[in-house]
């Protein structure tokens, strides 16, 4: 029961991009491609479920007064890590996320989730939430990256969906595509939100 | 380097919000009321022209002469979070007055990723200390400038008549779109 629970409330009814607005610098900058977004969520999901694992089995070590400054080392870690692994395998995908790869340090889903969650429950609960919210975060990105690839560009994950003579909206792959698509989404969640919560008072 | 090309290009051109996506958390977290980002902005151009200037010294005289490159993001990131404390108890002393006005922000700077990311950005692109310090006020200026525009729209837009379901963020976004458009227009003024 707990690991649905924990799992699920990360992708729906708590998704970080879409209902807590968290993490929004990565989430607007690298969805101009449906393969960036994708990276991005990965190495989210990867550095989230490590910092989650080891700020949970520390809860009982780490003084209260400086468990702050404790997460942001782990974090920058495991970061460090990651950055160093994606080098070594993935060059191109490193060189597309560019300084947004180290910036997941400072994005607050991650300190949220360790203050909020890992620092108060079992490792393994705390597995399936970063799980959860890591995985709710790659589905907000790629949801972005998908309306911006292919009114942007004419394409999905770099395939050429319309030939060649397709005219392709390109200030949807510029930064302001990112804030309008991203304010549309919201707005046809609430309509959705609203419509269901009026249905429910009638 | 031309400072003044560098300048015009950090607030403008390359508006660290509108065009790179940095700090954009607090920009749509603050923004609410002119004077808390006016409040914001000082704030930021306080912490991240110090940081700069900082994590450059770090950098090249810690990280590169003992081959710690790789520490980088580490390094900058522990500087950053004990500046942000030290500048708060620093303030909080000396100035009571400065205190309460950009005390509650001080600690959101931290996880603020501009600040970082001028700093790993400073470091990328191989500046001298001077252009350093100047990237990082310039930055944080066009920072406040895009904060303080976006506040004020966002005060006359709370007073209108907008969709339901647009209210709040949705419109905020679309909004901040449509600045960021007009900020395009500054693209090749360098």
């Amino acid at each position: 029961m707990s690991f649905k629970k924990e799992f699920t409330k990360g992708i729906i009814k708590d998704n970080p991009v879409l209902v807590l607005m968290l993490g929004m610098c990565p989430t607007l900058a690298v969805t101009t491609s449906v393969n960036n977004a994708v990276g991005m969520g990965l190495a989210v999901i990867a550095v989230l479920t490590a910092s989650n694992i080891v700020v949970s089995l520390l809860r009982n070590i780490i003084p209260d007064s400086v468990r702050i400054p404790s997460y942001i080392v782990i974090i920058a870690t495991f970061v460090t890590m990651i950055e160093m692994l994606m080098h070594a395998f993935f060059v191109e995908l490193y060189g597309a996320l560019g300084i947004f790869l180290p910036l997941i340090v400072v994005n607050c889903i991650i300190l949220g989730r360790a203050e909020a969650f890992a620092n108060k429950n079992t490792i393994l609960d705390s597995i399936y939430d970063a799980l959860g919210m890591g995985l709710g975060f790659t589905i907000g990105l790629t949801l972005l990256a998908t309306f911006r690839e292919i009114l942007g560009a004419g394409s999905f994950m770099g395939i050429s969906l319309f030939g060649p003579q397709f005219q392709p909206a390109l200030v949807m792959i510029l930064p302001p595509g990112a804030f309008l698509t991203l304010g549309v989404i919201l707005g046809v969640i609430n309509l959705i939100r609203n419509n269901k919560a009026a249905r429910e008072v009638k | 380097m031309n400072y003044f090309t560098l300048i015009i290009s950090a607030m403008l051109v390359q508006n660290i919000v509108l065009a790179q996506f940095l700090g954009v958390c607090p920009f749509l977290g603050v923004s609410k009321k002119v004077e808390s980002a006016i409040g914001m902005g000082m704030a930021v151009v306080f912490v991240m022209t110090i940081a700069s200037a900082i994590s450059w010294l770090v950098y090249n005289y810690i990280l590169v002469r003992f081959h710690l490159e790789y520490l980088q993001t580490i390094a900058f990131i522990l500087v950053i979070a004990s500046l942000v404390q030290f500048v708060e108890m620093v303030i909080r002393k000396f100035s009571p007055g400065l205190y309460k006005s950009l005390g509650v922000y001080l600690p959101l700077i931290t996880t603020n990723c501009a600040v970082l990311g001028v700093a790993l950005l400073n470091v990328q692109n191989g500046y001298n200390f001077l252009a350093t310090v100047i990237n990082g006020s310039a930055n944080a200026l066009g920072f406040t400038l895009a904060l303080i525009l976006f506040a004020g729209l966002r005060e006359r837009v709370d007073e209108m008549n907008v969709p339901a379901s647009l209210a709040g963020m949705p419109i905020s976004l679309i909004i901040a779109s449509i600045m960021s458009i007009a900020f395009l227009g500054f693209t090749g003024l360098v």
